[in-house]
């Protein structure tokens, strides 16, 4: 086999969430008082700018959650097969160029040279001190004044491919839509243009054009230029920025997934029982509430970490290793944070418990079981949506002050809080090595701001009051 | 009465998207004189509320817009002034209170600082002033103390003593006209007769007008001096009252009086309206009440009628346009009425409670010691008889419900004995209690909280099916559901939609079906109309009879709407806090009440005939707290008739007759 399949611990809970997100779409879909917030969601213009922005970050991640290892070149002499110590994704495969090109240090965006002067010798033998050409940046260019000019050159072409992809891609979906709904096509172009669908077409179109031109920009001008610069030892930020979109979605949504089972089991058992089993969660939930979560999770990591640097033969690669603590964190993450969650569903499942349909329910003899899960984890479900999504974009940006404290994530991995955290030292530079820091932040950012609005849309539309107006 | 007031013409106010309105209020026009109350009657849904939110320009935004029409205050056209004019007219010229008091008043103000807010807002009163104004409009409705009470937050307050501070609110800007946005629905019939005779009063002192909007036809002849119907947006009939219960004239208006149930009926068939109210948002091109009316032939359908008025008796109906087809409008109104026999109880018991108690432990502190009980219900002895239906009486919190739920055993019972079929069924473990669940069963009084939203119909009806016979054969199984969503009413296909996209009425029928899956003997209904509008309520009661004579159920029917016991039951229980204070026969009850406590109940209850001049005595005050009985008989301190024994001990049953018992020392004596 030319590689070797590797499966860490978050790519297969990614899977799982995966499947489980598949499975749920197609349960929703044949339930009209389901489907009906998510038709809400997108009809939004916000929803939908948000839906596609995330999407881009999924892929990226899920492509950034295949692992294996490649076969080393296979020794004449022995016939077992080795594979590389070094673990490596789709995404990786992809952007190979990226990930080889190191250049010998910093160099900023764009720059055909390096940031800093050393000295070198020239082909006459005189030793200058000067900034080195880069090795890779610009390398195609005969003349560096020509560098404007090239890079105009790209942007224009990549645009124009990226217009052309864009109609082609337009045409079809009218097309298919006429198809779809027996209609001359004229009719579709009018209606689209127009703005006469329920749901926001036009700026979907337009969404889809601007994520086409950015993205065949971005690959064509990487090809060739570092286009967020390089960092101290020379490895392209870009890349980095990429690899850190797994880790932030790994933090945001698995530590939903931790949280989940606790927060609807206390929940739901606090509210339901009552008395001494809600006492007991009630003072279980506040006691933990008031130690402080960063010290808990400081204490986990270090304990494990040490567990780690003794027991160094139960992983075989970094990349096990760095997986390994990146699930501790994700586990010690949501143990401190489902607390909030389980105290809104207690208070929920106490309403709903008296509730006229609970009542009618236990009136017919329907036994507690029965009715905890016909009646009342389905009248809670709306609650807990709209938790995981607003929660996602603050373990995003947990993940980063934590790692930027330095009990976050493993250092080798790459994450926009280890790249904040090692942008630190270069900040103080003079003149300063800004793009690193900038590359974390905005594509942190752009997640978050995604996901926040996307949670706004989702709350809207999952919260009973709105439905009861719309 | 010496000119108008107010003066509304051709209001329309359109709701929802500008290609597609829903014309909630579509052209409204009445005239209201000065010191006059106008009601405004109709259904739910039928613009009322709109109506009146319009005029003080307080029509939810963006959601509504006012497209066309007058409103002419005194002459001033109140839809032309800029929102800062228009705050000077509101509170000041127009007041208005509306039917929640418990949500209009800000829970974290006393009551004092939201009365002098309003005096403050239109006059310029100092600190000393404004206080003494606002004392003087508590005392002017009738709140007493009022010098210790303006300290008070309103959660300190009863539900009718809330709605005396809204008036004394709406009051303080001393207003020319005053909308009350069924000002009493939310209140004991006690309490609304109170309320009703303090609005009287205050207009009769200060001479203001009143919009009484209200669903209410007992309300409206006790009240108004001039009537308005409103269907589909809108007005169909405007008379004044006399003539409005004497001789109206649109059919829907003689259908909502045929609706009514009353004690004259209890052998007929309610009248329905059949069909539905029509969708707003279709351009009427006929008349809007053509589909359910008993009277339309062709030029119904074709063109909507026009406003004729003779007499100051206004009508929106082609049969009283002078130009219509003569012959047509000769034509007589047949009245028509199907029998519906009542149904005759079988002399066998199939529940009986006896002294029935569940009290509800009061616990404070940091280890939750009780400290005291809520006792909700304190001993109630009742039986019910195959097929007989015994009504439950009393005002909200007198513990009713809470009886209804000690028999089902839904809240953990404190003493006392029900017994189903000589079953014992409280101390029961919920294990043995499972196989008489099904025999009782429970129809609630909110259609729209009693389903799952999460289910569909043919699910909630299949939750009381699978205790029984049906556990695996779903084919058995889907005819049975088709089968009973029938035999209420409704269409099988229906089934697989979910519960939001049905009316109450439609709900409150699949509440009954699901009811009936489990084959019960007996059905406990708790108010199952009151959240419903008078047609539809008769569509319930009429159903709720047939399936009587069908399946010969036992009804425990808990309402506070005397007119439905009227009309339904055999036997009366009255409960007064806690406690069954008279029982007896319909008639015995109702006709010749002996306990003060129904006497006062019964004549609290408006009445539909303009007639009744005579002098009630109204029961003061309000229901204590159960927590806190108060010591002897627990009606003495808002007994008329209250005697120094009284308040020393709790009285006995006294056998009136056979069927007749009360719980009074007034008759004692007699034994």
């Amino acid at each position: 086999m030319p590689f070797l399949p590797v499966l860490l611990w978050t790519d297969i809970l990614i899977y799982l969430l995966l499947s489980v997100v598949v499975a749920s779409v197609f349960y929703v879909r044949r339930r009209p008082h389901l489907i009906a917030p998510w038709k809400f969601v997108f009809q939004k213009k916000r929803g939908v700018i948000s839906v596609m922005i995330l999407l881009c970050y999924v892929a990226i991640g899920v492509m950034d959650s295949v692992h294996f290892r490649l076969a080393l070149p296979s020794d004449e002499k022995s016939k077992t097969q080795h594979y590389s110590t070094e673990v490596l994704t789709v995404l990786d495969v992809l952007v190979m160029p990226l990930r080889q090109q190191l250049e010998k240090t910093y160099s900023s965006p764009f720059a055909t040279r390096l940031f800093m002067r050393e000295m070198q010798q020239s082909e006459s033998g005189t030793v200058t001190f000067d900034y080195a050409k880069l090795k890779y940046a610009g390398a195609h260019l005969d003349n560096e004044q020509d560098k404007t000019a090239d890079i105009q050159n790209t942007v224009i072409k990549s645009t124009i491919s990226a217009l052309f992809i864009w109609f082609v891609a337009v045409i079809v979906v009218m097309f298919w839509w006429a198809k779809k709904h027996e209609i001359n096509w004229k009719q579709v172009v009018n209606k689209f243009r127009l703005g006469q669908s329920s749901y926001p077409v036009r700026t979907c179109f337009l969404m889809l054009l601007v994520l086409l031109v950015f993205f065949f920009n971005l690959i064509a001008l990487s090809a060739s230029y570092h286009v967020l610069g390089t960092d101290k030892v020379g490895q392209d930020v870009l890349y980095q920025a990429l690899k850190s979109v797994r880790t932030g979605l790994v933090i945001g949504t698995l530590t939903t997934l931790v949280m989940l089972p606790f927060a609807l089991f206390m929940g739901i058992a606090a509210g339901y029982f009552k008395g001494w089993i809600d006492d007991l969660i009630q003072y279980i939930y506040t006691t933990l509430n008031s130690i402080p979560g960063v010290l808990l999770i400081a204490a986990a990591v270090l304990m494990l970490q040490v567990y780690m640097n003794n027991n160094p033969d139960s992983f075989a690669t970094i990349a096990e290793r760095a997986d390994m603590r990146l699930l501790f964190l994700c586990i010690i993450l949501g143990l401190t944070s489902w607390t909030g969650l389980c105290r809104i569903l207690r208070g929920e499942t106490l309403k709903l418990r008296e509730s006229d349909y609970v009542l009618a329910a236990r009136a017919l003899g329907a036994g507690g079981l029965t009715i905890l899960h016909r009646h009342i984890l389905p009248n809670l479900m709306h609650i807990v949506m709209i938790a995981i999504v607003l929660d996602f974009s603050g373990l995003v940006l947990a993940e980063a002050v934590l790692s930027y404290v330095g009990v976050g994530v493993d250092p080798s991995m790459s994450s926009w809080g280890n790249m904040i955290n090692s942008a630190r030292l270069e900040m103080a530079r003079d003149p300063i090595v800004w793009w690193s820091l900038t590359a974390a932040f905005i594509s942190m950012f752009t997640l978050v701001l995604a996901a926040n609005l996307f949670a706004d849309v989702v709350r809207d539309a999952f919260d009973p009051r709105m439905q009861a107006s719309v | 009465m010496s000119s108008a007031l107010l003066e509304v013409s051709g209001l329309k106010t359109w709701l929802g998207r500008v290609d597609q309105p829903l014309r909630a209020v579509d052209g409204i026009g009445f005239t209201i004189q000065r010191g006059e109350t106008f009601a405004l009657l109709g259904e739910s849904g039928c613009g009322k509320s709109m109506t009146a939110l319009s005029l003080l320009g307080l029509n939810p935004l963006p959601v509504s817009r006012i497209v066309d029409g007058e409103v002419k205050l005194a002459g001033l056209d109140l839809l032309q002034l800029s929102e800062a004019e228009m705050q000077a007219i509101r509170g000041r010229r127009i007041a208005m209170i509306f039917q929640e008091p418990q949500s209009s008043l800000n829970p974290v103000l006393s009551v004092g600082e939201q009365i002098s807010e309003c005096l403050n807002l239109h006059f310029d009163l100092d600190a000393k002033a404004s206080q003494q104004r606002v004392i003087e409009l508590l005392e002017s409705v009738g709140i007493p103390d009022p010098l210790q009470r303006i300290k008070e937050y309103p959660h300190q307050l009863s539900g009718g003593m809330k709605q005396r501070v809204m008036i004394a609110m709406a009051l303080a800007g001393e207003p020319e006209l005053l909308i009350a946005d069924e000002p009493t629905t939310a209140l004991d019939v006690t309490i609304q007769a109170q309320i009703l005779e303090l609005l009287k009063t205050i207009q009769r002192d200060t001479g203001m007008a009143i919009l009484l909007i209200s669903h209410d036809l007992a309300v409206v002849a006790q009240m108004a001096d001039h009537v308005a119907v409103m269907y589909a947006g809108q007005i169909v009939e405007t008379a004044s009252r006399q003539q409005f219960f004497e001789q109206h004239q649109h059919p829907y208006t003689d259908k909502l009086f045929q609706a009514l149930p009353s004690e004259q009926k209890r052998d007929q068939r309610l009248t329905v309206i059949k069909g539905s109210v029509p969708v707003l948002t279709q351009d009427f091109k006929a008349c809007r009440f053509v589909e359910r009316c008993d009277h339309a032939w062709d030029l119904c359908r074709t063109t909507p009628p026009l406003w004729t008025e003779d007499n100051d008796h206004g009508v929106r109906c082609h049969l009283f346009n002078q130009d219509a087809d003569v012959e047509r409008t000769m034509l007589p109104q047949t009245q028509y009425s199907s029998p519906l026999s009542e149904v005759l109880p079988a002399e066998r018991n199939v529940l009986t409670v006896q002294n029935l108690k569940v009290h509800f432990p009061i616990r404070k502190g940091v280890l939750q010691r009780v400290v005291g009980q809520v006792r909700a219900v304190d001993g109630v002895s009742l039986s019910l008889k195959h097929a007989e239906t015994v009504a439950l009486v009393g005002e909200s919190g007198c513990g009713k419900t809470t009886v209804g739920k000690g028999i089902l055993q839904l809240v953990p019972v404190t003493d006392g004995d029900v017994e189903f079929h000589g079953h014992r069924l409280n101390g029961l473990p919920e294990r043995a209690l499972k196989q008489h669940r099904s025999s009782l069963q429970i129809v609630f009084q909110d259609p729209y909280s009693s389903m799952n939203p999460r289910m569909t119909i043919s699910q909630i009806i299949e939750e009381g099916l699978s205790r029984k016979q049906f556990t695996k054969d779903s084919e058995a199984k889907e005819k049975r559901i088709n089968e009973l969503l029938e035999r209420v009413g409704l269409r099988a296909e229906i089934k697989h939609r979910y519960p939001h996209e049905f009316s109450g009425g439609q709900r409150q029928r699949i509440c009954i079906a699901r009811a009936l899956a489990a084959e019960p003997e007996i059905i406990i209904c708790d108010e199952p109309t009151s959240a419903l509008d008078v047609s539809v309520q008769a569509q319930i009661l009429n159903l709720l009879r047939e399936i009587q004579h069908e399946f010969g159920l036992s009804y425990l029917f808990i309402t506070h709407n005397i007119a439905v016991v009227n009309y339904l039951a055999h036997r009366v229980a009255v409960m007064y806090l806690g406690r069954i204070v008279e029982q007896g026969s319909r008639d015995d009850v109702l006709h010749t009440p002996k306990h003060p406590y129904t006497q006062a109940l019964l004549a609290a209850v408006p009445e539909l005939d303009l007639n009744t001049t005579e002098e009630v005595t109204r029961l003061e005050g309000e229901l204590p707290s159960p927590a806190k009985p108060p010591k002897g008989c627990h009606f003495h301190q808002r007994c008329p008739q209250a005697m120094p024994k009284c308040l020393e001990s709790y009285p006995e049953h006294t056998q009136l007759s056979t069927s007749h018992e009360v719980r009074c020392f007034l008759y004692e004596e007699s034994e």
